[in-house]
């Protein structure tokens, strides 16, 4: 059989890496929702939630399983189709980024070397902004299927948002691009690691810029004007129910663990711990070290997330789109034009 | 047939089925749907051809952005598929002849190019498509316009903002 002339030890390699890394953003995505009531309640000063478990662990189970229990209602002027395509493309959307998301140097395992990175595509970072826009669709189809006039406007404004955020977010990534050379990865973490320092050296207000839009991307506060209750009632998600309403909402946590892996590898050195030898160990152990490096950056990334979302109130919307326009932009535009003067003095 | 035969044909397939339900569906919403999985089969059919940046780039900018703003706009517009009138039989035959003539039109002119005759396409191992050498052919052979319009984008783009700033 010519058809079947695959190497398949690397497609079931493969497959393998794909179900543990999805499954590992499932959970952490869980446990990301009970880091944000806790977070919440610290900044509150209230104890959060305490119930389910000991120090409330098994509290997001029992969330999931009341989302999973609730009954479903699909409504009768919804277009039922798109209806229920809109959260499934909002989940695959969120979940498809980790495939260029380098999670460690490589590994062996019986006798195999195994990259921990599920493709190591040279055009890694143009596929993280495909992927991203292809989330938008998301929302937008759930928003326009619901039949409601309130979702159908917020989910415009989450378009609206998302188109204006991501040209800032090019142009920040442009500036560090012509620092790179590349636009892999895998190549601009390993250049972290071998350089001096990391990337936010050379290119900090990219690097705000980039964190801001990265913000409007998930839709969090002060940018969750998608979800804005006293404006919009609920959202776009307004019709959705039962587990749909929590594909929604997990897709946002997905987003943020992924944005904040993206962060961490583009701008903090990826797997890279500092000041510490990965030569000196075996390397089964120094990948190890390198994808818990990796959590803590992404850890620490959320926990900044959440900071803001319980200390910052949101924008109006006209002032979303003055900053995303008329700061956002014009700063970018600046930073790239003063990276690429520096490179050409430096020539 | 070999793996890349296979995903050749799939996505062909895939590609002239969506594309004909762009034209078959009522509801201008489901056109536009369907559209962007066209897209997303020709960005598969890049992939084959080995031109990454290519495929990504479509995606970003055609499946991404500019499908985005159809959306948007058919969506505002309100659309209802029983409200749309129905054409007269005329228009549609009429309709028929013009496409006909241009699929005609079309073809006559692919059978007609010499440039492409006995050249075979690269599938899978062709580097052009790649970034690194696409850069040098744009930053080499074809600097003066990839710069003309890529100032001409930017300063798109800065309009839109002075014009956002009155």
């Amino acid at each position: 059989m010519t058809i079947l002339a695959l190497d398949w030890g690397f497609i079931i390699e493969k497959l393998i890496m794909i179900a543990i890394i999805v499954l590992a953003s499932l959970g952490i995505a869980l446990y990301t929702t009970f880091g944000e009531r806790k977070v919440a309640a610290i900044l509150q000063d209230r104890p959060g939630p305490s119930r389910a478990g000991p120090f409330g662990l098994l509290q997001p189970l029992a969330d999931g399983l009341k989302l999973i229990m609730k009954e479903e209602i699909i409504p009768n002027a919804a277009n039922k189709w798109l209806f229920i395509l809109g959260p499934g493309l909002a989940m695959t959307a969120s979940l498809m980024t980790c495939a260029v998301i380098p999670w460690g140097s490589a590994v062996d395992v019986f006798g195999r070397h195994v990259e921990l990175q599920i493709a190591d595509v040279n055009i890694g970072i143009l596929y993280v902004f495909a992927v991203v826009s292809m989330g938008v669709y998301g929302i937008m189809i759930g928003g326009w299927a619901s039949n409601n006039k309130f979702s159908l406007m917020s989910a415009l404004r989450a378009a609206s948002q998302a188109i204006s955020y991501e040209l800032a977010m090019g142009l920040a990534l442009i500036a560090l691009l012509m620092t790179t050379g590349s636009l892999s990865l895998k190549t601009i973490v390993e250049q972290q690691i071998q350089g001096n320092w990391w990337n936010i050296v050379y290119q900090p207000l990219g690097f705000v810029i980039f964190f801001i839009c990265a913000l409007a991307e998930c839709n969090r506060t002060p940018f969750d004007l998608p979800e804005a209750e006293n404006e919009l009632n609920f959202g776009y998600h307004q019709e959705y129910s039962s587990m749909k309403l929590g594909f929604y909402l997990f897709a946002e946590y997905i987003n943020m663990i992924m944005s904040s892996a993206i962060m961490a590898s583009m701008y903090f050195g990826g797997y890279d711990l500092p000041f510490f030898n990965e030569a000196s160990v075996a390397p089964n152990i120094a990948a190890l070290i390198g994808v818990g490096t990796l959590l803590i950056k992404i850890v620490l990334f959320i926990f900044l997330f959440m900071w803001i979302r319980w200390t910052i109130p949101r924008f109006r919307y006209d002032q979303l789109m003055n900053l995303g326009w008329k700061t956002m932009i014009p700063l970018a535009l600046f930073n790239m034009l003063l990276t690429g003067a520096i490179l050409l003095a430096k020539l | 047939m070999s793996t890349l035969e296979i995903l050749f044909f799939a996505l062909s397939a895939f590609a002239l089925v969506s594309a004909i339900m762009v034209l078959v569906s009522k509801n201008p919403i489901h056109s536009v749907l369907w559209l962007i999985l066209v897209f997303f089969a020709i960005s598969g059919h890049y992939v084959l051809l080995n031109a990454q940046f290519l495929a990504i780039v479509n995606i970003i900018v055609y499946a991404g952005a500019i499908m985005v703003l159809f959306l948007f706009v058919i969506m505002l517009m309100n659309v209802k598929e029983d409200k749309e009138p129905q054409k007269k039989l005329w228009v549609k035959l009429v309709g028929v002849v013009a496409g006909g003539s241009f699929l005609l039109l079309l073809v006559a002119l692919v059978k007609q190019t010499t440039q492409i005759e006995g050249k075979q396409v690269l599938l899978k191992d062709g580097v052009i498509g790649l970034i690194h050498p696409l850069g040098q052919v744009l930053f080499n052979d074809f600097v003066v316009p990839f710069e003309i319009s890529s100032v001409l984008f930017l300063s798109a783009m800065v309009g839109a903002v002075i014009i956002g700033k009155k």
